[in-house]
């Protein structure tokens, strides 16, 4: 079997006759792999994401010009509901009004509504307890003991800015990103 | 107990696991040090190559699958939405698309390979004949592929070959009616199609661990035809055929790319993007381009029954090849007239291809027949008469030594002495 | 063996013939050949003439044809801007679900929207063009042989019929068209259009316009589709380099 160990011998010297040469040429040609193994990779991940007929529904705008003052409405944004409600200037003063301390999640009006556009309370329509969608913008809707919305699965009860004050629901209801486009018009996402 | 593996592998976590599942000693000797003829020539890299189709298939399927909708009312605008709105979605479905053709490429030219270099013959039969059952199913699969994005090529594709099976006597209608769900093809057919689609990948990959399985106990064949004899003969698998199969693969990937990006509508049919109508059949129907062969022998009999029987036939005959050659000499180097002959049978079926996608009418009828003839001729008449008749070139001794030295007296000692020991060298 | 490959030389060479020879008869005129800018691994949208072209489409081929897979939002891929977009969307009206009382309404479109189509559905489109269906356009490049081409020709190829060929009721003569008789009256005549930018609105500027940009409602990834290719190609060329390179150093001793 000395031919063997021959073939043997053959095989190892392979690596052995240049040995900088074989490493450079090996390093060069796996780094290659890699970078093309990782090019085809990305585009089945990116394929996943939100394709662009899902991305140009993830931004809507919204006329407010036919939601009278006390009225709210009701709108489907990236398959969730989303509240926008025309408050009275009452609704207005109480939810300025409410001292931080005596809330669950403190937070002010302010910080929940857009400067000088304090009569419009854009909220998304999802109880942060277990995502029930609260009642409230009906005329005969039950608002709660605050005034803004009541969820009918466990009681939590939200004030006229979307603020939790009873209940088991652990924050205040989310705000989506929005901005005015006008004066009667926002865009959502 | 029934004992543990002994691992030889120095890595702790590897040597762990090779322990109690033998895996990477299993893959070592398989893929590592697995003992190869040393004489492969490119040709020996399809097999190489269909895997890594399969495998792209099976990957850009997967995703693919993601984003489809298999309704009648859906699914050609869920291709486009891949199209056109899913992030790479033409790429995988262009890669896909254009996969099919480049998996059947390559696995027409590793038949090819078998016959050439008679890989089909003793011990390698059933090797061979595994190989034909994955031909089938690709073809299955492929076929019904064609059909989910829904245009007019999908929609009448399916109806002319899901009617084939109407030529069968008494029983064909019933058939035709339980393999469409229905009295036409329509939304059923569509489910079940796609269903299969997605099944019949794996019931490949099945079948090509039994091929590689009978290949890795018989070994692999080579371009000179003989058994390996001695270790001189063979390298380890590792590196010398990953390297060389690389190369391949290489190529095989440009050729790809050109497709997919530069042509990906090439192989393809207008038609299919008109969506499906079962009122109005398109003027030229043909199938994809792998299945014309087939299509000429279908329509070069003037009977439906025996057109069927015919194009089935001219399949099933390779499952009894390695009965029909007589020789006992494997590769064509040696065989002067066997090696015009496959020529000739590489002729016959790109006429058939040719002819398959032409109108049946005037010539291409006639050359669709002698292609058809010679198709038949070449496995059922020629090669049982050449093995008797041929005589073939001496064979060389050994693989490492390929000389032709006088066969020691009285023949050789190994387990399948007809390779390399045949009768035919008396006269070198 | 010398006969056997007479014989293959002989098949293959009346391969060759064969087609020549069946060409002929009452086929279409084969569309010329056009050096379209997005020929080629190189090629790219002229983003102008796309422009013109959907002018070309909004104002002609949009009263009969449809576009169904095409949104308004893909139109900031020709080179207009959102602003643009969302005007030509806003002038469209599409179906807006019900009111109050349960009746459908109509609603200007956004360009979230799906183009409009000029017809209800097929049968509404059918009785409105003398029984004939215009097809759909959002593919008509793709489901066409050598489209592009095809296109261009058909919409300059209205001819009075040769002596002895007889024309069906609203059917109109056309070389390039299979049969030679479709029901489109020509659609383009010189000035159909007034384009913005000046440039002469002739029946064959117009149909170039309208190829281009009818190419990229079949193909609009085609330019990505290029540049990724021309890359992957590079890349794959060094791989193959590589790997022979590799491969011949591991083989070195073999022999």
């Amino acid at each position: 079997m000395s031919d063997t160990a021959t073939v043997r011998q053959a095989i190892t010297t392979v690596g052995a006759a240049d040995p900088s040469k074989r490493d450079f040429l090996k390093l060069l040609t796996g780094s290659a792999v890699v970078i093309g193994v990782g090019a085809i990779v990305w585009p089945f991940i990116d394929s996943m994401s939100p394709a662009k007929d899902v991305l140009a529904l993830s931004s809507i705008e919204v006329d407010l010009a036919p939601v009278q003052e006390g009225q709210a409405i009701t709108v489907v944004w990236r398959g969730k509901p989303v509240f926008v409600r025309n408050r009275t200037a009452d609704e207005i003063k109480t939810a300025e009004g409410v001292a931080l301390n005596q809330l669950i999640d403190p937070q002010s009006d302010a910080d929940r509504v857009k400067a000088g556009k304090e009569k419009w309370l854009v909220v998304i329509g999802i109880c942060t307890h277990l995502g029930c969608v609260p009642l409230g913008n009906k005329v005969s809707d039950p608002r709660g003991d605050f005034g803004g919305w009541f969820c009918p699965c466990h009681g939590s009860q939200y004030d006229t800015s979307g603020r939790v004050r009873h209940g088991p629901a652990p924050s205040n209801l989310g705000l989506p990103p929005y901005a005015f486009a006008g004066d009667t018009k926002i865009k959502i996402g | 107990m029934a004992g543990l593996h002994k691992s030889e592998f120095e890595n702790q976590v590897v040597n762990w696991i090779d322990t109690r599942m033998p895996i990477f000693t299993m893959m070592q000797k398989e893929y590592g040090s697995f003992p190869t003829p040393k004489n492969f020539n490119y040709f020996w890299n399809f097999g190489a190559l269909a895997m890594i189709s399969l495998a792209i298939m099976i990957a850009t399927g997967i995703f693919l699958a993601m984003n489809y909708t298999a309704h009648t009312s859906l699914a050609f605008d869920s291709v486009e939405r891949i199209m056109r709105d899913v992030n790479y979605g033409w790429l995988l479905r262009y890669i896909h698309a254009n996969g099919a053709s480049m998996f059947f490429i390559v696995v027409y030219i590793h038949i090819f390979r078998a016959l050439y270099y008679g890989s089909y013959k003793a011990p390698r039969e059933l090797l061979f004949m595994l190989g034909v059952v994955i031909l089938l199913l690709m073809m299955a699969t492929a076929f019904m592929g064609y059909v989910l994005p829904w245009g007019q090529m999908s929609y009448w594709g399916a109806t002319v070959i899901t009617n084939l099976f109407s030529a069968i006597p008494f029983v064909g209608e019933g058939i035709v009616t339980w393999l469409w769900g229905g009295f036409s093809v329509d939304n059923p057919t569509l489910n079940r199609f796609y269903s299969l689609h997605y099944l019949m990948p794996f019931m490949i990959t099945g079948v090509v661990f039994l091929h590689i399985v009978a290949l890795h106990i018989t070994g692999s064949n080579n371009p000179l035809g003989i058994d390996v004899k001695t270790p001189q003969d063979t390298l380890p698998f590792h590196p010398y055929y990953t390297a060389k199969d690389s190369i391949g693969i290489c190529v095989y990937l440009l050729v790809f790319a050109g497709l997919v990006f530069f042509a990906p509508n090439f192989l393809n049919h207008p038609d299919n993007y008109i969506p499906a109508n079962p009122l109005v059949t398109p003027a030229h129907i043909v199938p994809e381009w792998y299945f014309l062969p087939y299509y000429a022998i279908l329509r070069s009999v003037p009977d439906k029954l025996g057109g069927v029987i015919l194009m089935f036939s001219s399949i099933a005959v390779l499952f009894v090849l390695p009965w029909l050659d007589t020789s006992p000499v494997r590769s064509s180097r040696f065989r002067p007239i066997y090696k015009q002959l496959i020529l000739l049978l590489v002729v016959s079926f790109l006429v058939l291809g040719y002819v398959g996608g032409q109108p049946p009418e005037g010539i291409y009828v006639v050359l669709g027949r002698v292609a058809t003839a010679y198709w038949f001729l070449h496995f059922l008449v020629l090669l049982p008469i050449l093995g008797k008749l041929e005589k073939p070139l001496p064979l060389p001794e050994s693989i490492a030594r390929p000389v032709v030295r006088r066969p020691p007296p009285g023949g050789g000692g190994g387990p399948l002495p007809q390779g390399a020991t045949a009768k035919p060298m008396e006269k070198s | 063996m010398r006969s056997a490959s007479a014989l293959v030389l002989g098949l293959l060479a009346s391969l060759a013939i064969v087609p020549c020879a069946f060409a002929q008869g009452h086929e279409a005129v084969r569309a010329p050949k056009q050096p379209w800018s997005f020929n080629g691994p190189f090629g790219t949208f002229d983003r102008a003439s796309m422009q013109r072209g959907f002018q070309v489409y909004k104002e002609v081929c949009s009263n009969c044809h449809s576009m169904k897979e095409m949104y308004y939002r893909n139109l900031t891929s020709i080179g207009l801007s959102e602003e643009q977009v969302k005007a030509i969307a806003a002038s469209a009206t599409v179906p807006g679900g019900t009111d109050d009382s349960g009746q459908p309404v109509e609603r200007p479109a956004l360009p979230s929207d799906h183009f409009r189509s000029p017809f209800a559905n097929d049968k509404a489109a059918r009785s409105a063009n003398g029984g004939a269906l215009p097809p759909d356009q959002s593919l008509i490049i793709k489901a066409r042989e050598n489209g592009s081409d095809y296109v261009h020709a058909l919409l300059n190829g209205y001819r009075d019929p040769p002596p002895g060929v007889k024309i069906g009721e609203g059917q109109y003569y056309n070389e390039y068209f299979p049969g030679n008789q479709l029901a489109m009256a020509p659609p383009l005549q010189d000035g159909a259009v007034t384009y913005a930018d000046g440039t002469p609105a002739t029946v064959e500027q117009m149909s170039r316009d309208v190829v281009q940009f009818l190419t990229w409602t079949s193909n609009p990834e085609l330019e990505t589709r290029k540049r990724m290719g021309v890359k992957v190609v590079l890349f794959l060329a060094l791989m193959t380099g590589l790997t022979y390179a590799v491969k011949k150093k591991i083989w070195k001793d073999v022999h």
